[in-house]
Parts: C-alpha cells; structure tokens; sequence
C-alpha cells in the first residue's frame, strides 16, 4: 500500500518534470535554456562526485579529468568524418577515428561510451591509490586531472591540442540533460540505499570495522569511484556538447572546486543536498558573473574584478568547513515518506505544535 | 588427524609480532576447542590485543601461523578472515556512529550478499526482496540482544553498555564460529558487567559459538572461562582453569598483585 | 650528447631538486605529524617569492635583509594558516581537514590573482646567482652552483634543529604518538605551530631561489612545483625528512633528464612525475626511506 502510493507519486512528479520540460523547451530564451542545461548538468556531476567524497568519505580531485575523458570521447564520437579533417589540420587524426562517427540518433551510446572511458580512467587511477590507507587519493586524483590537462594539449593526433575540436553538433537539449539528470539521481539514490551504500558509508565512519565486518574495502571504494568516474565522463559529455567544443582549458582544476563547494554546501553525502546546490550554484554563477564585469550605475562605478567570484567561493569553502560542515541539508534525504508525513502534519495542527515542543 | 584434532577451531602456532625493535608477542601458541570459552589476561602492554590483531589478520604476524577450522589463515586480509567464521569486537569501540542501530547489523550482512550491483543500481524487485529479508533478519537478531527498540537511533547517541552490547550484535551478524571480544566490560558498572556475564554463556549456547576473550574484570573473567590464558610481556606465562590460575604464584606476582592495588 | 652539456644538464637537474627537496620537506613534516596534506604549500612558496620580489624591486632592500625577512614573514603566514584554518579541525575527519586545505591553496591563488594580476612579473635576480661560472672550460650558470650549496646549507639547519634542539625532539615525538607526547606535558599545539613556521620558511627560501632560476613569479607558480614536491615526499617516503631531500633529487634529475634525452617529448615533462607517482604507489607505497605504517587497532 505504502509503496503503491510512493510508486505512483514517483511517477507523476516524472510526468510533472516531462511537462516542465516540454513548456520550456519552446518558452525559454536562450540564455535561460542554457542556464537551465548546465543546471542539470551540474548535477549529474555533482551528484556522482558526492558519492566518492561524501558517502564514502574518500577525497578525489579529479571530477574535471573524468570530465574531460568524457567530453573528448564524445567529441571523437560525434564529430562528423567529413568535418574531422577539416579541425585537425596540424595533425591528422589518428585511425579508427578518422574513420567512423556515430550518427546523432545515436547520441545515447555515444554518452555510455563516454561514460565508460571516463570509468576506465577512474578504475586505472584508483587501483594504485585505493589500496593503500591515507589521503593517495587525493594527490593522485589532482595530479590526474593536471595530466589530462598535459596530454589534451600534447596529443595532437587525439585532441587537437590547444585549439580543441569545434563545430560539434549541439546535441544536448533540455531532454538530454534532465533525463540524464534524473537517471542519475535514480541510479545513484538507489545503491546508496543498498547494501553497498551502506557499506559505503560503514567505510567512512570507520575503515578498520568495516574491514572487520567482512567488506571488501577496495573494492568498495572502487566501486564509488568508478560509478562517480562514469557520470562524471556522462557530464563532461554532455557539457561539451551543450557548448558544442572542448579545448583542455574546458575543463581545469576550477571546475573540481564548483564541485567540491556545491557537494560541501549541499552537506558531504546528501543527494538531495547536492542536486539542489547544484542548481542554486549554477544560477549564482551567473548573478556573480556580473560582480566580474565592470558595471556603471551613474552615480556609482564598479571596476569589475576578474577572479573576484573564485575567492568569494573559496572564503565560503574554508566557513564552510570551519563553521557549518553539515551543509545545508546534513545527511538529510528527501523521500516521499517525509513529503507525506509534512502533509499529513499540516491538516492536523495542534499535532505539530506537540511534537515541535 | 586424529579425534581430538578435530576439535581444535582455532590453532595459532608460535606467533611472534615485532614492531621495529618492540616484540609485543612472543612465541605465542594457543589451541581453542569447539565451543569453549577460553579467556586472555595480562597487564597492561601485555600483547593481548596484539594477538587478537594477528588472528583476525589485521596484523600479518613477524612468525608463526595462524590455522582456523583446518585452514591456514595467516596474513589473510581481516575481511577475508571475517568471511571464513571469526568476528570479534574492539577494545576502543569501533561503531558506524552515523549510521542507525539496525543499519550497523545490516553492514555485517553485507558480505554474504547474494544479490547483484546490477540489481542493486537498477533497483529491481529481486534487490529490494532480499533487502527486506535482511532487515527482518537484523531485526530478530536485535530483539534476541535487546535491542529492537532502539533499531533506528544513531548508534553513535546510544549509552556506552549498549554501544558495547551492539558491538557484539554486528560480530554475531557476520555469522562467526569464533567470536574474539577485546574488553567487552571496559567501562560497564557492576550492575552492567554481571548482565554481560549472563548474555556472554547465553549467546555462546543460542549461536553454537567458540568464544575467546581478554578482560580485566576478574570477576567477569573467573564466572565466564573455562580455561585462562595468563600473557606478559608478549610471552604465556601461566594457563589452567580460573581456579587454578588464582592459585598460581607467577600470575599472581605479574597481575592479580598489581590488579588488587588498582582495587 | 657531449659531456659538457651532460655535465651542465645534471647540475641542472640537481638544482631543481634541490628545490624540489626544499618544498617537500614542508609537506612532509606536516603529513608526518597531522597526517594532512596541506595543499596550501606550494602556494606558501608563491608568498615567498612574492615578498621577496616587493622587498628588493619595491622597497629597494639589500638582498641579505630581504631574505631573512622573507623567510620570517612567510613563516608567519604558514603559522596563521595552520592557527585559523587547520587547528579547529584537528579532531574532525580528515576529510574535512583536506578540503580546508584545498580551500586556503584556491583562497591564496585567487586572492593573489585579483590583488596582484595574473600577468607574470620579472624577478630581481639576485648578482650572485646570475654570474656565470667557467670552470675547466665548463660554463655553468650561477643558479645551478649556488641553489644546491644553498639548499645544503638550510637542510643542515634544519637537521640540526630536529636531532639537536629540545623543539626539534619535541617535533620527533609528536610525529611519533601525539597523545602520548601531550599527556608528557609538551604543548603538542606550540610545535605543531613550529613545524609550520619551518616547513614555510623552507618553501620561502625555495620561492627564491626558484624564482631567480625562473625569473619569472605569478600566482599560479607554486602549483605544479607543489605538487612535484608533493610527489617526491611520497618517493621519499611521506614523514621522512631525508627520503624527501632524496625525492626532491631524484623527480628534479629524472625530469630535466628525460627532457634532455628525448626533446620532443618536453611537453610531457609534467606527466612524467605523475608516472613515477603512480609507479611507487604501485610497487612501494613507502617509499624508498619510510616505515610500513600500521595502524594501531
Ligand atoms: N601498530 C603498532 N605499532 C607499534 N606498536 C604497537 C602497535 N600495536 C601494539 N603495539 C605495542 O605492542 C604492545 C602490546 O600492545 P597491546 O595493545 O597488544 O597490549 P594489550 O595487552 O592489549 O594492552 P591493554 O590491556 O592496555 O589493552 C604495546 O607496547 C603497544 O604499544
Ligand atoms: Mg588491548
């Protein structure tokens, strides 16, 4: 009875977010469809980013170099052959992929693809680092991020070097980007209520008991870090073609930082937390981009400080962690337990008022 | 093999643990049969944790081996130990404190798991069925260790007795032969210890259970073991029955001497 | 190769290293203690290069005196660093301990980055280190003589302070068992704050010397050399004072070697040191000079 009730909510708040989207998929301006994209996108990041650093309590650096296997994997994918040899002109492609592309019906597996690589990175990085008891990951995850850098730049025959790869087609629409942001919270929200998740996070609170009870502690990390690997590579993916190119500047260290900020705002290991900061940080981007811009209000001028947004986020982080760790949301979890129960408290007051005291 | 062999659960064959220049245990051997409560006592430093450490493989012993129901255990990662029948407890309680009462139980299930990541991602009815089998599971183990009524609160906030008492619960959750308990009446009033006394002889017969432990609480030890084990300084300097370790003059000399000052 | 080039390209690389050593001893002091990586170093060694650049090229300060402040004010900065961002969080999990330090590293390469501009600025190079030295013929550049003496000098000090001085025991026991150290009576915190003020002094003097080898500072300078030193810690085996001067040599040597040997690949020069990272945590997590670590249960 219960779970008939959560089923069907489940599915009407999915037919709610289809009538969102397709409202907005013809009402939007642009600018606002583009917000609204990188929104979703950020939470598809956010969310598997969470899973390594706050369910499981092991700090990685390195969202922006899954990204970025990710975005390139697609942008090898999708870029059609003819347009491939006209964009690597210092360097020719190398074979098979110079040869073949997938055809935009085929934009899902290009993106499990994506996904794929990116979790092949993440297995390659955490096998050394995830054995070993200490903060490897942390130093090795940032170094990869540097490395991926170093080779987008170096590995002309892939990457195109500095000038990046152009002209890719924008296949990333409000569909692919909620959808995508909504498979992951489903997939991710449902190992973290598994077994596996709570053995995930007995490997958090503590390392040695867990040990003790039976789980494979590799392995479990393992299995954090490359789901987190895999929609982190999706994400990259979709940004790139959101934006429709990808340069190694696209994605550097920075973009691991909006990540650690919206997964410590949103309180380390909360979904909810990290999907909703995501939205919130990507629309206060946007505001804060105008503090970076040079502004004249007539009576008032504003220089406009580049860099200025980076140090206002980073004081947040070190307050954050000083002052308020449990993030806006803590642990907390929405369910539709607890959006049931508020209803239910609502037609009956005074019930509330006891309870409160 | 001979008959009485196959009684012996448990075989650790001079174990020595050097750390650096410090040899915490020494040459150490012990034979655990089927079901015997056998006790572990020594002063502070004495190396008893240490043994503990060796045999659940946390630490990979300098010598020795260590052979648990007929197989060599030795230096096997301490998950892998837990999978093949020993669970133990910590001296300094080791909780998932975040986490609720009933969850920590449920983390010791995880290692026998039998459905897939797969189905666990996907959320698939066959998931969610043997999820719930598992929660009814730890909930019949609560209520046998009385606990039930406090399944959902966050073990971290429960009292130290129960914090201990919980700490049992998780080990029996693995489905252990042998239990290995580190201080379980650290901390425990009179009134506390003598429950545990009860609950110790009591979830021995209810599980079928080896039961082997090191404790400072004389009382606590005398009642419960029916054979003791006496270390200091690494080394086994006296084993018999509780009655006749009282009587032995070196014991007494190394530990129950020092113990009666601290009383 | 010819051997003069040889000959000038180790020096070269001993150089580096030496550098390299310099900051990692930062790191590793701290990791042996607090079991913290302090992102934060690298960018340590930035300031220090920073103060140095407006003692001598703003305020027109003789060398000597610009040194010896910079190393003192950069000292006070790590001290700050620790006291405001790091002691709080001493007890919590680590992980909250390492995304502070992610977030001081970001806060001090924005800030420098909005106050002082990302445009690169010139270094005063100190004359000592920009006259060239002909010896047997040999043309060797200043820095590359001058940098490793210099750093020998400072590591001997600093050796001494550890094995000789009652702080530098006090330091020793802490890394060995904080709570046994404290419940002697030593105030665990003052050498806490001490192994900062050392570690940044240390990368202070590296900012130096780096910046009259690469006459060059910007905000973003102390990155990739932090995380080589970072690296070499771990190839010395992290704790170690001495495995970190010997992975400071070992990551400057192999790096400018391989640049040197197989010149197309000079854009892979920084990925070379992630292969050595991953490469010892693969065969030997303990590095060349460190103890397994177990942990007491
Ligand atoms: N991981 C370790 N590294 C270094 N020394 C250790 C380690 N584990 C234990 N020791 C040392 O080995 C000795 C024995 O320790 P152990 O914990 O086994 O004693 P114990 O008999 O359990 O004492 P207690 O009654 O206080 O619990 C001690 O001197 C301890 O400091
Ligand atoms: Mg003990």
């Amino acid at each position: 009875m219960k779970q008939r009730t959560h089923l069907l909510l489940s599915i009407a708040s999915i037919v709610l977010l289809v009538a969102i989207i397709w409202w907005a998929d013809g009402n939007l301006n642009a600018y606002y469809t583009r917000i609204a994209n990188t929104a979703a996108i950020y939470i598809v990041a956010a969310v598997s980013y969470n899973l390594i650093n706050g369910t499981v309590g092991a700090l990685s650096l390195g969202p922006n170099g899954f990204m970025a296997l990710g975005g390139y994997t697609i942008a090898l994918l999708m870029l059609p052959v003819m347009q491939k040899q006209m964009v690597f002109f210092l360097e020719p492609l190398i074979w098979p992929f110079s040869e073949f592309s997938l055809p935009p019906s085929l934009y899902l597996v290009g993106l499990i693809i994506s996904g794929i690589v990116a979790a092949i990175g993440a297995f390659l990085i955490g096998w050394p680092c995830l054995r070993l008891k200490g903060d490897y990951l942390a130093i090795a995850t940032f170094g990869f991020g540097e490395i991926i850098f170093v080779l987008a730049n170096n590995m002309l025959f892939l990457t195109n070097g500095a000038l990046g790869i152009k002209g890719l087609p924008e296949l990333t629409n409000l569909w692919w980007s909620w959808g995508m942001a909504a498979a992951t919270i489903f997939l991710i929200k449902n190992i973290v209520n598994s077994s596996y998740g709570r053995a995930m996070r007995a490997v958090r609170d503590n390392e040695v008991a867990a040990e003790a009870m039976g789980i494979n502690v590799t392995r479990i990390k393992m299995l954090a870090f490359v789901t987190s690997g895999f929609f982190g590579g999706i994400s990259g993916a979709l940004m790139v073609m959101l934006i429709s190119t990808i340069s190694p500047t696209l994605f550097m260290f920075t973009m691991t930082f909006n990540l650690l900020i919206i997964v410590v705002l949103g309180g380390l290991g909360s979904i909810t937390g990290a999907a909703v900061t995501a939205v919130l940080f990507s629309v206060l981007q946007e505001v804060l981009r105008t503090v970076e811009s040079p502004l004249n209000l007539g009576f008032i001028q504003w220089p406009g400080i580049p860099g200025m947004r980076m140090v206002v986020f980073s004081i947040l982080l070190i307050l954050m962690m000083l002052f308020y760790r449990r993030g806006l949301f803590g642990s907390w979890e929405f369910s539709w337990e607890w959006l049931l129960s508020k209803l239910r408290r609502k037609e009956v007051p005074q019930c509330q008022q006891q309870t409160n005291k | 093999m001979s008959a009485a062999d196959k009684q012996i659960i448990l075989d650790v064959q001079n174990v020595t643990m050097a750390f650096g220049g410090l040899v915490a245990v020494k040459d150490f051997s012990l034979q655990i049969r089927q079901n015997q409560l056998m006790g572990l006592i020594g002063p502070n430093g004495a190396g008893k944790t240490t043994v503990f450490n060796i045999i659940t493989g946390q630490y990979r012993p300098t010598k020795g081996s260590v052979i648990f129901a007929g197989r060599d255990i030795t230096g096997m990662n301490p998950s892998a130990v837990t999978k093949a029948g020993i669970a133990r407890t910590f001296q300094n309680i080791r909780l998932f404190t975040s986490m609720t009462v009933l969850e920590n139980v449920l983390v010791a299930y995880h290692c026998r798991l039998k459905s897939s990541v797969w189905s666990a991602f996907l959320g698939l009815p066959s998931y969610w069925k043997e999820d719930s089998l598992l929660r009814a599971k730890g909930m019949e183990l609560l209520e046998q260790v009385d606990l039930a009524h406090l399944a959902n609160e966050k073990a971290g906030a429960l009292p130290y007795g129960q914090q201990r008492r919980l700490e049992i619960a998780r080990a029996l959750a693995t489905g252990p032969r042998l239990l290995l308990l580190d201080e379980p009446a650290a901390g425990m009033n009179p009134e506390e210890t003598a429950k545990l006394t009860s609950f110790i002889r009591e979830i021995r017969d209810r599980f079928n259970l080896t039961i082997f432990l090191i404790e400072h609480d004389m009382s606590l030890v005398m009642k419960v073991c029916e054979e003791i084990r006496v270390l200091d300084y690494g080394q086994t300097i006296a084993h018999g029955t509780p009655a006749e370790i009282q009587q032995n003059p070196r014991v007494i000399e190394a530990y129950l001497g020092e113990a009666e000052d601290y009383a | 190769m010819s051997i003069e080039i040889f000959i000038q390209q180790l020096l070269n690389g001993i150089s580096l290293g030496s550098l390299y050593s310099l900051i990692a001893i930062g790191y590793t002091m701290v990791y042996g203690i607090l079991a913290l990586i302090n992102f934060a170093h690298g960018d340590i060694f930035m300031i220090g290069a920073y103060i140095a650049f407006f003692a001598v090229a703003i305020y027109a300060l003789p060398w000597w005196l610009a040194a010896i402040l910079t190393i003192i004010l950069t000292a006070c900065v790590g001290m700050l660093i620790e006291r405001v961002a790091y002691r709080p969080l001493r007890d919590e999990p680590r992980i909250s301990l390492l995304i502070t330090a992610v977030g001081v590293a970001f806060f001090i390469e924005n800030l420098a980055i909005v106050t002082l501009g990302a445009r690169p600025k010139g270094f005063p190079v100190p004359a000592m280190m920009a006259t060239n030295f002909d010896i047997y013929g040999f043309r060797i550049s200043g820095v590359s003589i001058w940098v490793p003496i210099l750093t020998i000098c400072l590591l001997a000090g600093l050796l001494y302070i550890i094995y000789r001085t009652k702080i530098g025991m006090a330091m020793r026991a802490v890394a060995k068992d904080i709570e046994a150290t404290r419940l002697m009576g030593v105030n665990v915190d003052r050498v806490i704050m001490y192994t900062f003020a050392i570690g940044s002094g240390l990368a202070a003097a590296g900012g130096m010397m780096w910046a009259s080898k690469y006459p060059q500072i910007q905000p973003l300078m102390g990155m990739y050399p932090g995380w080589k030193a970072f690296t070499a810690a771990v190839v010395g085996g992290i704790g170690n004072i001495t495995g970190a001067m010997i992975g400071g040599l070992i990551i400057g040597v192999v790096e400018i070697m391989t640049v040197a040997f197989f010149p197309t690949l000079s854009g892979f020069r920084d990925a070379f040191v992630f292969a050595i990272l991953i490469i010892f945590l693969l065969v030997k997590p303990t590095g060349l000079m460190g103890e397994p670590l177990k942990e007491k249960v």
